[in-house]
Parts: C-alpha cells; sequence; structure tokens
C-alpha cells in the first residue's frame, strides 16, 4: 500500500506537481498496478539472469573523429527563451 | 602527537583530450561560442541516441593500468538521475555497479620525504555536463541563469581514492601524483584552472586508533592545488573543533569559499539523493578482451616513479633533479632528448632546470611549445665546451634563441658573439684598460688583491663580455705582475 | 480515379505505365482527407505543399525517364513521434506542440532516399502511451469502420489513415502492441519487427528496450516493399542489429505447406472475445488447408508478461522523458520561481495524466529501496518470457494468436480505468518483451468491425510472416473490404 506521503516524495523526484485530486487517485491507481505486479513474486528468480537487452550485441563504437554541429539558430530555435546564444533559464539556487 | 585523526578520500573528475564527445561528434574543442559544439545527442533532442567514443575506453583502460587497476571483462553504462538545466536529457549517462576498473593503488611521497600508498576504489567513465552562468538580479528584473552545451558529453575519467589519506598535505601530495601519472598517459591536460582536473573531498575526523569513521562532510569547488589544502587544513579544525565540543558533525556538502577561507554548506537541496541508477537500455555492454587490455599496457609511457629512479640511477642525479625534471611527461621526454643529443646529463638538468624553466615560467610557455628545440639546447652545451662562447654568454643567447626560435649558431653570427681567444687582441686591450686606470693598477701592486676584479670588469667590458673569461684574468694577472 | 483502395505496388505500376501520375495521386489523397478527415482525425499536422512538391518532382523524373525506387511517389503517413526536419513533431503531447526538429530520423531519410510523398504525421496516445489514441494532448482520432468506436493505439492515427484511404503506407511504432493493437482494430496489416531490424534513431523515445518501428499497409506486398525501405543497420543506434539484409519481396510466396505453426493455449483463454477466437481458429484452419502443420503450444509464462511489461516499459520511460523540463525545447510555464519550480510547473501542465501515471510509476519503481523488488524482478521475468518463445520455436516457424481480445471498443469505455486498458494489449506486449517481430493482419469481421490475427516469428523471422501472411491474403479476402465512411463521394 502506497501512502499519500510516498506519492508526493516520487512526484517530487520527478519534478511533477499534483493537486490533492490527483494525490488522492494515484495513491489509488499505483497501490493497485503495484500489488498486481507482486504477482511476479509468485515465480522463483533467484538463478534467473536478467533481461536488459534482447539483442546479444557488445561493442558498439563510433570513432573519434568531430562531425557537422547544428547551426547555431537551430541549436536554440526550440527554446522557449534565449539571450545571447544562450538557453536562458530562471534562478538556479 | 594530536588527539584526532582525519580520514580524508578524493573524488577526481579528469577531462578526456578526445577529438569528439564521448557519445556523439560533436567537438570537445576549450572555447567556442555557447551553444556551437552542439548536436542533437549532446542536446538531448527528442529521439536522440548516444553511440560510445572507442577513444574513451582506450584512454580509460591507460589510466586505469597506470593507477595499478584491474580493468574489467564485462561492464556497462548506467543513467544517473538529477534535474538540473545544465544536463539536457536530466541524466547523466555514468557507469554505476560494474565500471571500467577497480582495485588500484598510486604511490606518492610528501614534501618530508616520507612514502604512502592510497588505495584506488575504481575508475569509470562518464559524461560531462554544460556550464550555468548566474545573473543576480538587477531592480524589478529577477535573477536568472544562461546554459551553454559545449561542455556537456565530453567525456570524463572519475577517479575515487580510498579513504586512505590522513591530511590536507597528504592529499595535496596525492592530488600531484595523481595528475601527473594521468598526465604521462597522454589522455589529459589535467589543468585545475581550465577544469580539466576537479576534485572533491570527503573528510572526516576520529579520535587517534579508533577504528570507526567519522561523520563525513563533501568539500567541492576546489578549483586548485592549494585550495584543497587550505580547504582539508580548515574543515579538519572545524571538525575537530565540533568534536571537542561534544557537538554533532552533520553529513552536508559544503562548498570552499576561497576569498573567506571557509568551507560553508551548500544550500540545502531539496531532497535527499535517489539517483534511480538503471543500465541504459540505448547501450549496449563493454567487454574488454585480455588482448585488448595487453595492448594498451605495451603502449603505455614510462610511469614517472619509475622513471625519476632511473634518472638517479642512470644519470647519477639527485633526487630532487629527477623529481622535478620527471614533474611532467614532457620536461622529461624532453630532457632525455637532449641527453640523447648531449651526453652529459647534470649539464642538461643544470639548463633546463635552471635557464630555459626561467624563461618558461617567465613567459608562461609550456615545455612541448618552447621555440628552442632539444637539439639547439645541445648545440648551445656544445658550443661553450669549445669554447666558442662563454657560459655567460651563452644565457644571453638562450634568451634571443627562446625568443626567435633560432639556432645558436645564427644567433652568435649576427649578434658577433664569438669569444675572443686571441690573445694578442686581448693583450692591446688590456694594455688600453691599464693605461686608463692608473688608480686600481696602482693599487693592486700595493697588495689590493680586490682591484683585479675590477680590472677584469672593465676589460670584459671593452669586449661587451666576448673575451674569454679565463685568458683575461691570466694575462692581466700576467701584465700587472711584470710592472711590479 | 478513385485511387483510394489501392496498394503502393499497384500505384507503382500505374505510374510507370503512365497511366496517372504522382501529383493525382496526391491530390486524390487529399480530396479524400478534405471529405472525410473531419470524421477520423487521423493527422496531427497535414503537409500539402510539401507532399505536392515532392510529387512534382517525382512525376518530372518519370518524365525524364530516370529510374525510381520502388515506393517513389506513394503516399506515406508518419506517427507523429518520429522526428522530421522542419515539420511540427509533438508527440501528442502538449509539451512538445512547438516542437520543430532540426533534424530527420533515419527511417525518415530512408522514406526520403524512396521518394515517398509524406502528407502529415498522425495522432497517436501522448508519448506512444496507450492504446486508443484517447490519450492524445489534441483529440481522439475515430475508428474508419465505426466513428464511435476507438482506432486502437497507440499508432491510431497512422492504422486509421490507411484503412480510410487518407495514406497507402504509414509508419507507426510499436512498445507494447502500438502498431498490431491498432492495425487490428482498423483491419489493415501492421507490423512489428524484430528489436534492432530498423533504426530508433529520431523516434522519440518511451521505452528504450521495446519500442520498434514498423509499417502499416494494405497487404504484404507493400509490407515487404517498406520492410525492405526502413530495415537495416544504423550507426547511429547502438542496438541496431549488424549485418546486410536480403530482399523481403523474396518472401511473398503462396505456399505455406510444411510450415509449422503454434498456437498458444494461452493466448485462446481467459478474457478473449468468443467471436475473436473463432477467427483465430479459423485462419488455422485456413493454414492447414494449405499444407501448413498447425499445433497447440504453451507459453507458461505468459500470465505475467503485462506486471513485467508495466514496470519496464515506465521505468523507461519515467527516464526517457526526463527530459522535458522546458529549457531547451517544448513548452516552459511563466511566473515560476526558480528553476524547480519551473521544471514542475512545465511537466505538470505539460504532460497528460495517463504519462503523469506511468512516470510516477517508473520513478517508483526505481527508486531506493524498490528497484530490486520491483525493475530487478522485471527483468528477470522477462527472462522467462524469452525462455518461452525460445522453446516454443524449437518446435515451430512461427505462432498464431489473436491480437486483441475483442474487437474495437467504444469511445470512453476505458478511459476511467488504468488496468482495463493495460489488457487490450495482452497478447502482443509478451513479443517486445522478448524482441520478436510479430504482425497483425485481418482475420475476419465481427459485427462489421475487422479483427486481427496475429502470427509471431523468431528473431529476424521476417521472413516466415510475409510468407505465410501472403499466403493468407491469397486465400482469404478480408483485407480487401474497404470502410464507408460519412462524407466519403
Amino acid at each position: 500500500m502506497l501512502t499519500k506521503s510516498q506519492v508526493e516524495h516520487v512526484a517530487l523526484l520527478a519534478r511533477l506537481y499534483l493537486d490533492d485530486e490527483e494525490k488522492e487517485r494515484y495513491t489509488t491507481q499505483l497501490t493497485k498496478i503495484l500489488e498486481y505486479a507482486r504477482n511476479l513474486d509468485e515465480l522463483n528468480t533467484s538463478d534467473v539472469p536478467p533481461t536488459a537487452h534482447v539483442l546479444p550485441l557488445q561493442n558498439v563504437f563510433r570513432q573519434d573523429v568531430v562531425g557537422p554541429h547544428l547551426p547555431a539558430e537551430e541549436a536554440i530555435g526550440n527554446s522557449p527563451e534565449q539571450e545571447d546564444g544562450f538557453f536562458k533559464v530562471p534562478r538556479v539556487l | 602527537m594530536r588527539a584526532y585523526e582525519s580520514v580524508i578520500g578524493l573524488e577526481v573528475h579528469v577531462e578526456l583530450k578526445t577529438n569528439s564527445k564521448i557519445f556523439c561528434h560533436s567537438s570537445t574543442a576549450f572555447g567556442g561560442k555557447q551553444n556551437t559544439h552542439v548536436c542533437p545527442v549532446c542536446l538531448g533532442l527528442p529521439g536522440s541516441l548516444p553511440v560510445l567514443n572507442r577513444q574513451v575506453v582506450e584512454y580509460g583502460i591507460r589510466v586505469a593500468l597506470a593507477l595499478n587497476c584491474s580493468v574489467a571483462r564485462f561492464c556497462k553504462f548506467d543513467r544517473k538521475h538529477y534535474f538540473y538545466p545544465d544536463l539536457p536529457k536530466n541524466y547523466q549517462i555514468s557507469q554505476y555497479d560494474l565500471p571500467l576498473s577497480y582495485d588500484g593503488y598510486l604511490d606518492f611521497e610528501t614534501d618530508d620525504g616520507c612514502t604512502h600508498q592510497c588505495g584506488i576504489v575504481r575508475v569509470h567513465m562518464e559524461e560531462d555536463a554544460g556550464k550555468l552562468i548566474h545573473r543576480e538580479e538587477v531592480g524589478e528584473s529577477p535573477a536568472y541563469a544562461l546554459v551553454d552545451y559545449n561542455r556537456t558529453g565530453v567525456p570524463l575519467l572519475e577517479i575515487v581514492s580510498e579513504p586512505d589519506i590522513r591530511s590536507a598535505e597528504e592529499a595535496r601530495a596525492y592530488l600531484t601524483e595523481l595528475k601527473t601519472v594521468v598526465q604521462y598517459t597522454g589522455v589529459s591536460d589535467c589543468k585545475m584552472e581550465e577544469g580539466s582536473l576537479r576534485c572533491d573531498a570527503n573528510v572526516s575526523v576520529r579520535p587517534r586508533g579508533s577504528k570507526e569513521l567519522g561523520v563525513k562532510t563533501e568539500i567541492k569547488n576546489l578549483n586548485s592545488f592549494r585550495a584543497v589544502h587550505r580547504a582539508l587544513d580548515y574543515e579538519i579544525e572545524r571538525q575537530i573543533a565540533l568534536c571537542k565540543e561534544g557537538r554533532r558533525i552533520v553529513q552536508e556538502t559544503r562548498s570552499w569559499d576561497e576569498a573567506k577561507g571557509v568551507t560553508a554548506p551548500m544550500r540545502g537541496k531539496e531532497e535527499a539523493h535517489d539517483y534511480r541508477y538503471f543500465p541504459d537500455p540505448d547501450l549496449v555492454p563493454l567487454v574488454i578482451s585480455p588482448s585488448w587490455i595487453e595492448s594498451v599496457r605495451r603502449d603505455l609511457p614510462e610511469p614517472p616513479d619509475a622513471r625519476r629512479r632511473r634518472y638517479q640511477e642512470q644519470y647519477g642525479l639527485s633526487v630532487y633533479n629527477a623529481r622535478v625534471l620527471t614533474g611532467s611527461r614532457e620536461t622529461a621526454e624532453y630532457f632525455e632528448e637532449c641527453v640523447r643529443l648531449y651526453s652529459r646529463p647534470k649539464t642538461v638538468a643544470n639548463w633546463v632546470m635552471g635557464d630555459l624553466t626561467r624563461l618558461l615560467n617567465a613567459e608562461q610557455v609550456e615545455i612541448q611549445d618552447c621555440r628552442v628545440r632539444p637539439a639547439q639546447l645541445a648545440a648551445l652545451m656544445r658550443l661553450i665546451d669549445d669554447g666558442t662562447i662563454s657560459g655567460k654568454i651563452a644565457k644571453v643567447i638562450l634568451e634571443e634563441m627562446f625568443a626567435s626560435g633560432k639556432d645558436p649558431e645564427t644567433v652568435i653570427r649576427e649578434k658577433d658573439l664569438v669569444q675572443i681567444t686571441d690573445a694578442g687582441a686581448i693583450s692591446g686591450l688590456i694594455e688600453e684598460v691599464l693605461a686608463g686606470h692608473p688608480g686600481p693598477v696602482a693599487d693592486y701592486r700595493q697588495g689590493k688583491g680586490k682591484a683585479l676584479g675590477f680590472l677584469v670588469g672593465q676589460v670584459m667590458k671593452a669586449t661587451k663580455g666576448k673575451a674569454n673569461p679565463a685568458m683575461v684574468n691570466d694575462l692581466l694577472k700576467q701584465k700587472l705582475d711584470e710592472g711590479k | 480515379m478513385r485511387f483510394n483502395d489501392l496498394t503502393a505496388h499497384e500505384l507503382r505500376g500505374l505510374l510507370l505505365r503512365r497511366e496517372t501520375s504522382a501529383v493525382e495521386i496526391c491530390r486524390s489523397v487529399f480530396d479524400l482527407l478534405a471529405a472525410v478527415e473531419g470524421e477520423i482525425q487521423a493527422y496531427i499536422t497535414l503537409d500539402r505543399a510539401g507532399a505536392l512538391a515532392k510529387a512534382e518532382t517525382v512525376d518530372r523524373d518519370l518524365r525524364d525517364g530516370r529510374e525510381l525506387p520502388p515506393l517513389a511517389g506513394i503516399p506515406f503517413a508518419i506517427k507523429d513521434n518520429m522526428c522530421t526536419k522542419g515539420v511540427l513533431t509533438t508527440c501528442g503531447s502538449r509539451i512538445l506542440r512547438n516542437f520543430v526538429p532540426p533534424y530527420n530520423a533515419t527511417v525518415v531519410e530512408r522514406l526520403n532516399a524512396q521518394r515517398v510523398v509524406m502528407i502529415g504525421k498522425t495522432n497517436l496516445d501522448e508519448f506512444a502511451m496507450g492504446s486508443s489514441t484517447e490519450h492524445s494532448s489534441f483529440f481522439t482520432t475515430r475508428n474508419p469502420w465505426d466513428t464511435a468506436r476507438v482506432p486502437g493505439g497507440s499508432s491510431g492515427g497512422s492504422a486509421a489513415a490507411v484503412a480510410a484511404g487518407s495514406a497507402v503506407c504509414a509508419l507507426g511504432s510499436d512498445t507494447g502492441g502500438s502498431i498490431r493493437q491498432p492495425a487490428a482494430l482498423c483491419g489493415v496489416v501492421g507490423m512489428k519487427p524484430t528489436y534492432g531490424l530498423v533504426s530508433r534513431y529520431g523516434l522519440v523515445a518511451f521505452a528504450s528496450s521495446l519500442d520498434q518501428i514498423g509499417p502499416f499497409t494494405r497487404d504484404f506486398t507493400d509490407c515487404a516493399l517498406v520492410l525492405n525501405a526502413i530495415c537495416g543497420h544504423d550507426e547511429r543506434d547502438s542496438t541496431s542489429a549488424p549485418g546486410e539484409l536480403g530482399d523481403f519481396t523474396d518472401f511473398l510466396v503462396d505456399d505455406v505447406r510444411g510450415m509449422r505453426i503454434g498456437m498458444p493455449q494461452e493466448y485462446l483463454s481467459g478474457g478473449l472475445d468468443e467471436g475473436v477466437r473463432r477467427i483465430v481458429l479459423e485462419a488455422a484452419s485456413v493454414f492447414e488447408q494449405r499444407g501448413a502443420y498447425v499445433e497447440e503450444t504453451s507459453l507458461p509464462h505468459t500470465d505475467y508478461a503485462l506486471p513485467t511489461y508495466y514496470l519496464i516499459a515506465p521505468a523507461e520511460a519515467s527516464s526517457n522523458l526526463a527530459r522535458y523540463d522546458g529549457v531547451r525545447y517544448g513548452c516552459r510555464l511563466e511566473n515560476s520561481t526558480d528553476v524547480i519550480d519551473m521544471f514542475r510547473l512545465s511537466r505538470s501542465r505539460g504532460f497528460g495524466a495517463e504519462v503523469k501515471r506511468r512516470i510516477m510509476l517508473g520513478t517508483y519503481a526505481l527508486s531506493a529501496g524498490y528497484y530490486d523488488a520491483y525493475y530487478l524482478k522485471a527483468l528477470k521475468v522477462r527472462t522467462l518470457i524469452r525462455r518461452d518463445f525460445e522453446e516454443a520455436f524449437e518446435k515451430f516457424d512461427l505462432l498464431l494468436a489473436p491480437t486483441t481480445p475483442e474487437p474495437a471498443f467504444p469511445i470512453g469505455d476505458k478511459t476511467e480505468d488504468p488496468i482495463k486498458m493495460y489488457l487490450s494489449d495482452i497478447y502482443t506486449l509478451a513479443v517486445n518483451l522478448a524482441g520478436l517481430p510479430g504482425v497483425s493482419l485481418p482475420g475476419g469481421f465481427l459485427n462489421r468491425l475487422p479483427i486481427g490475427i496475429q502470427l509471431i516469428g523468431k528473431p529476424f523471422g521476417e521472413g516466415a510472416l510475409l510468407r505465410a501472411g501472403y499466403t493468407f491474403q491469397q486465400s482469404t479476402g478480408h483485407h480487401l473490404k474497404r470502410p464507408r465512411i460519412r462524407g466519403e463521394a
């Protein structure tokens, strides 16, 4: 069972604000989904290796060569706020 | 002996001097206009994907071997999550539970001549973040910050030491040796002032003899070797004072204030760290074969400590001289090239450590960029040996060589600096000087030896320093004694 | 001339015989769009000018007698989570509603090399998280067979466009069924290739270890042609499979004699609609009649696929979506006190409910103290699910299963209960967990709604899927039926 304060902590980690209604809803829904996920505990996986990748690939490299850069106007073109070629953000504490 | 001892571990970040970034083709060049060394990958644009730069692994293995680490057969990259505007994906690609290498050590010496060994927990690869510029509030307009992502994705090695360091002086010595060792591998400039070497320190204190570790603080913003030394001294004293008063030390991150000479808590983070590491699904595992490791090992240059011992044994240099000449790989290589061309190592050592270093420091030039090449310095030393110039004139010539890059022979010719060794010519000048200075001549003849020095000086002055000083001395004495 | 029922290979015949032009084909698509798009709402962005300009260059080269690639002049739709340089790419999200990428996804470059005519960018559930397009931030796409029902999702716009005729072929992406499920509900062919076969570079990531791009087409010949165009190694994607590929059209053989087809019993029980079950069994007998050998088999860990998926996919998503913070692109909320406040405001208002739910779930599953119990556990069960398939493929060349448990459901039916919505993908998501190729094709109709059957192959076994699917379509006519849409001439 997830508590409301856990939901608040997770929202902070994920950089989300939740209103009271959302906190209620996510507490209920996440609890339900996580309970459902506990079905996996029925399986003994102590000797099972995890699958992080389905393809057996390893050592994929690129060579150390400089390629084209984005033109300056395209690099910052999508930013909500900019100044003198920099991305601009509110003050950082 | 003090009642408390300090326990210090250092986390050092070294920027690798690859051409391109760790996961994309953008340039790592320093000092470009803001946000011009970026591409969809290092800007973290939606849909972009990382591909590992092979050179970063190669460089990482070099440093790992130089620090006596075991290189992992199998390693991987993980995502480390934290939100910060200089981190385009809001996670950093790093290595968590399976780093590139682990279990190494570094031997180093403190100024009192004591040797120490510090364990290396791990060396791992990761990407650098961008740069934030903070702008203060002005009148009505609130404070804000500007972000430049040119440094984002520049490859870093993180080198984590064991908490084996016991004083600020040891920390400085460890860091100095670490810098030298890493520089020798040729993978980084290790310039603290440019940020290509960065250091954070973990420090705690405990009653001497205790086996338990005290509560530690992490010190950031250490921008020079001096800062490391001063900040640790300060922090150790602060913690000891708290202990003595029976007050609690808070586990926290503190920032070094260079101007005030104190550490202060960083403004409180909003939550406890929870980096939520997990294997980056966009990258595949790295399997490093023994043959790859061996090929890197074969190409490693002779490490500084081995070189220091060899300079003492093979060249008969003092401990001090050997240490200075191996202080950087470039200096050592310059020195050895000179010795290859001119077979008196001690003479070479004197020139390199003396006049050449003085000129390099005065002009802020690195030895690898020095216009006086080893062959030219060797030629200069030979010209002294064969009597073409005096040692004193050689210093003048070296200055000219340093400024212009010309060969010593050219400088001598252009400035007409060939030593005067013609006894007739020197005798003629001596006659003139004796005639012009009857007072000192009389003094000398009355037994005032000092007057000889004055007269030698006058002769040298008349030849603009070019006369062979030994000959001047002999001939002058001869003449004066004749007239007694 | 009416082109809207024709396939790409049929249109190519007309183009090469000069019976029509690329511009004429393109105009007819926009004429149809004018009539039906108000009902269907498949597209977020249309690019009429760009499409016509492209078609004109194809016609010029045709007139000059130049050789053209197989898909030249064919109207394509692209799911709006693939980057198109200079063309809005929203991912169906408010947070990216103004994002214009400065680069093309690899698949877009490969389609450009084919000289296809891109009609526009299609609607999807926000960041591809959903099974109905109801989670799009902008609007819900309607099923062309019944506009009161969903087209499926997340690639619902692409599936609906091909079904309605407002594109001849389309690209979608499939993380847990997002190509196959809407293909089934809209009555078209939708293939999710083997993980690694198609480059993900430029596909806006949802769950990186599961995402794969694939085609929507009307038949298997077109499916093979699009695979030829988009598959193959890409050095910009570390997870792209290496090696040379053959010609997928070589597998378009009307013969399944000797093929061994397994039917996992777990996929034919439980919540499966009886009518859907009957259609799957009918398909099995079609294959048997054509000489294939069909037998029941078992994938014992099937029931665990859904919880496994709903830990892995949200965990990866919570990480992939961290970059949407209002600094470099996308929307920012003003009047924040500091940068953290700005992050939280922008993300809270920019993301919809389903995306936030999954970010919360994934963040929790990765957080300190829970990683082993949830995320690591799921990765281990993922291994068991893979092994089930590996064992089955020792005996069988491919597996036959339903694509969805039921036909297209009414709009609004499942939006209140996330688990109910997640169950729509119950038959498709294990294939993503195992990285296998899967295709949905029209298998019949229930109450005038199309029903999909699913074929699942071995890794890189797309050839067997094409051969079986092609043979099925030569033996049946389900794929030839077209919906009648109000407004259509």
